[in-house]
C-alpha cells in the first residue's frame, strides 16, 4: 500500500468517481513527487482525463480525498484551485479562438494581476501600468514556448501543433507549481512531438511538477521519472519507465489481455 | 482602448457636435435623443450578450426602474433629479444582483428566462401600484435636468447632454473590454472551462457585467424620464426588452460599435417606415404603425438565421467574397 510522503506535492487517496452506473475511477491512490515528471498512461477510457478533472475541480469525487501541498482540494471550484498553483491543459485544446495568441496568454496572467471591474472601466489600458506588465510577461511566456512570431495571430487560426504550445504557454503564465498536461502530443507529427518533449523538459527545469497523460510511449518513456498505469479506473502499475515496460500486468492491459 | 476605437470616438464626437446645426427640426432632434437612450442601454446589453455570452430579455425593466425611480423620487418626494438618478442606479444594482446571482450561478441560459419573467413582473407592478406609479395614467410633471444651474430645457441642449452620456458609455465599455476584466469576459465566452482553469471567476464576472449592463439601462431610463417629463407603463412592456436585444443583434453583438449602430438604425426605423407608408399608400398598401412589431420580428429572425454576427459582419463578408469573385 502506498503512503503519503512529505515529498508528495499531490496526493489522491481512495478516489472514486461514478457516472451513473459507470465507475470511471475506482479506489485510486496515487502520489506525485514534487519536481518530478510523472506520466499517467492507460488504454482509452481508463479514466485519465477524469482524474485530471477531479484534481482541477471540474468534477468532484464520489468519495476519497485529494491533498495538494498539505491542503484538501475537495469541493473547491476550478478557479480557486488554479489560484493555489495548479494549471492544466485540455485533451481537445481549449483556446480562446477569437482572441489573439498574445491575449490568450495574457488571460493566463489573470491571477497575477489585480484590476477590478471599476478601475478597468474608468481608465484606458494605456494609463494602467499593470497592463504593460501583463503584456510583457505574456510575451516572455510566448518566447518560452517559441511562439513570439505569432503573437498577433488569431489563436483559432494556428495549426494544431502551435495551438497545443499556446495552450501550454497560457497555463504556464499562471506560474503554477503543478501543471497537468492531457495528451499534449496527440495529433502532432514526429518533429512536433520531439519539440513537445523538449518543452516539457524545459518546464521541469523551471522547478514545476509535471503530470503528463500521453499515449505516445516513446515520449513517455523518454521524459518520465515515474509512470503510473491505470486501467478501468484502477492503478495497475507504478514505477520507473523501465520497470513499467516489463510489468506483465501492464503488457496484458495494453494488449487487451 | 485601442487606436481605432479612439479614432471612432473622436469622429463620433465631431459628427454629433455638428448634428443640431444640420438638423434644425426639433422633431428629428427628438428622434435622435430617443436613439441616444436606446444606444446607451444597448452598449450595456452588448457587454452582457457579446462579451459575457448571456442574454437578458428583461433590460426594458431596468430602464423602467430607472425611469420610475427618477419620476417618483422627484415628483412625490421632491428629490433633485441627479440624486434620484443615483438612487435609481443603487436600486437597480440591488435588483440586478437579486435576479442575476441565483441564475448566473447555473450553467446555461437561465438568465434569459429569469429576466423575461422579471420584465413582466415589473410591467405589471408599474400598472398595478397606482399609488406609487400612477398606474396606467402615469406620472406627470417630472422635472427637467439641469447641470450646475444650467437647465437642459431645449432639445438641442438635451441632445448634447444625452449623446455626451452615450460617448461616456462607449468610453467605459471600450476601457472595460480591453482590460484584465474584459479579457476575462472574452475568455469565458470562448471557453468557460479554459477561463476557469486560469483562475477567472466566471460566475462573479457574469454577475458583475449583468449588474453593469443594468446600470446602463437605469441611467438611460432616468434620462428618458427627465426628457419626456411624463412616464406611463406603455413603453416598458416585454416587447421593449426584445426590441433592445434585436438592436444589439442587428448591429452585431460581438462589437460595441455594432450594438451602437444597431441601436441607432432601429431607433430611426419607425421614422423610415412612416416615410415608406406614404409610398406604400400610393401603390395601394395601407401600412399601419401596428405592423412595426412585425417588421422588427422579421428583422430579428432574418439576422439570427442568416447573419448571426450582425449586418456589418455580413456586409464585410459579402464584400470580401465579391472581391474574390472579381479576382478570379
Ligand atoms: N462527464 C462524464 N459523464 C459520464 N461519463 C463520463 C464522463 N467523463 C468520462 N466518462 C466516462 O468515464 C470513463 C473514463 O473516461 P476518461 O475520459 O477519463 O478516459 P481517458 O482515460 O481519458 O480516455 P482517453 O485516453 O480516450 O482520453 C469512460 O468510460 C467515459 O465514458
Ligand atoms: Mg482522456
Amino acid at each position: 500500500m502506498l503512503e503519503k510522503k512529505a515529498e508528495h506535492i499531490l496526493w489522491l487517496e481512495n478516489i472514486r468517481k461514478v457516472f451513473g452506473g459507470v465507475v470511471a475511477v475506482d479506489d485510486l491512490t496515487i502520489g506525485v513527487e514534487k519536481g518530478s515528471v510523472t506520466s499517467v498512461i492507460g488504454p482509452n477510457g481508463a479514466g485519465k482525463t477524469t482524474v485530471f478533472n477531479l484534481i482541477t475541480g471540474f468534477l468532484s469525487p464520489s468519495s476519497g480525498r485529494i491533498v495538494y501541498s498539505g491542503r484538501a482540494l475537495n469541493r473547491l471550484r476550478p478557479h480557486r484551485i488554479a489560484s493555489l498553483g495548479i494549471a492544466r491543459t485540455f485533451q481537445n485544446v481549449r483556446l480562446f479562438p477569437q482572441m489573439t495568441v498574445l491575449e490568450n496568454v495574457m488571460v493566463g496572467r489573470h491571477l497575477r494581476s489585480a484590476a477590478g471591474i471599476f478601475f478597468s472601466s474608468a481608465l484606458p489600458p494605456a494609463w494602467r501600468r499593470e497592463e504593460a506588465r501583463i503584456r510583457q510577461e505574456a510575451m516572455d511566456w510566448l518566447e518560452f514556448v517559441g511562439l513570439t512570431g505569432h503573437a498577433r495571430a488569431i489563436a483559432g487560426n494556428l495549426p494544431l501543433g502551435s495551438q497545443r504550445m499556446l495552450e501550454i504557454a497560457r497555463a504556464l503564465a499562471i506560474e503554477p507549481h503543478l501543471i497537468l498536461l492531457d495528451e499534449p502530443a496527440a495529433g502532432l507529427n514526429s518533429r512536433e512531438t520531439i519539440a513537445m518533449g523538449e518543452l516539457i523538459e524545459k518546464i521541469r527545469q523551471q522547478r514545476m511538477t509535471v503530470v503528463l497523460v500521453e499515449h505516445d510511449m516513446e515520449l513517455v518513456m523518454d521524459i518520465s521519472d515515474r509512470v503510473l498505469v491505470i486501467n478501468f479506473g484502477r492503478l495497475i502499475g507504478d514505477g520507473t519507465p523501465e520497470a513499467v515496460q516489463d510489468d506483465p500486468d501492464v503488457i496484458a492491459a495494453y494488449l487487451g489481455e | 482602448m485601442q487606436g481605432k476605437d479612439t479614432a471612432g470616438l473622436i469622429v463620433l464626437i465631431l459628427g454629433l457636435a455638428a448634428v443640431p446645426w444640420v438638423i434644425g427640426n426639433d422633431y428629428y432632434l427628438g428622434v435622435l435623443i430617443f436613439a441616444a437612450f436606446n444606444c446607451l442601454t444597448c452598449i450595456g446589453l452588448c457587454l452582457l450578450m457579446g462579451y459575457a455570452g448571456q442574454i437578458s430579455l428583461g433590460h426594458g425593466a431596468f430602464v423602467a426602474i430607472g425611469a420610475y425611480t427618477s419620476g417618483i423620487l422627484t415628483t412625490t418626494l421632491g428629490w433633485s433629479p441627479w440624486a434620484a438618478m443615483g438612487a435609481a442606479v443603487l436600486l437597480v444594482t440591488g435588483v440586478a444582483a437579486i435576479v442575476g446571482i441565483p441564475t448566473l450561478r447555473l450553467k446555461g441560459h437561465y438568465l434569459a428566462m429569469a429576466t423575461l419573467g422579471f420584465a413582466s413582473i415589473i410591467h405589471i407592478l408599474a400598472v398595478a401600484t397606482v399609488d406609487l406609479t400612477g398606474g396606467p395614467s402615469g406620472l406627470l410633471d417630472i422635472p427637467r435636468l439641469s447641470i450646475f444651474g444650467y437647465p437642459l430645457d431645449s432639445d438641442r441642449r438635451y441632445f448634447y447632454f444625452s449623446w455626451a452620456v452615450v460617448v461616456v458609455g462607449l468610453y467605459v465599455a471600450f476601457n472595460l473590454i480591453n482590460s484584465r476584466v474584459g479579457r476575462g469576459l472574452r475568455a469565458l465566452h470562448g471557453s468557460e472551462d479554459a477561463a476557469a482553469s486560469l483562475g477567472v471567476n466566471i460566475t462573479a464576472y457574469k454577475i458583475q457585467v449583468f449588474i453593469m449592463s443594468a446600470v446602463y439601462a437605469s441611467v438611460s431610463g432616468s434620462m428618458y424620464a427627465y426628457y419626456v417629463n411624463y412616464i406611463d407603463p406603455g413603453p416598458f412592456g416585454v416587447m421593449h426588452s426584445v426590441l433592445l436585444v434585436t438592436m444589439v443583434a442587428v448591429g452585431g453583438m460581438y462589437r460595441i460599435w455594432g450594438a451602437f449602430t444597431g441601436a441607432v438604425l432601429l431607433s430611426l426605423l419607425p421614422e423610415m417606415l412612416s416615410f415608406a407608408t406614404d409610398y406604400l399608400q400610393v401603390i395601394g398598401i395601407a401600412y399601419k404603425p401596428d405592423y412595426d412589431i412585425l417588421v422588427y420580428g422579421t428583422i430579428l429572425l432574418i439576422i439570427m438565421l442568416f447573419l448571426p454576427e450582425g449586418v456589418f459582419d455580413g456586409l464585410g463578408r459579402a464584400v470580401r467574397a465579391g472581391k474574390q469573385m472579381i479576382r478570379r
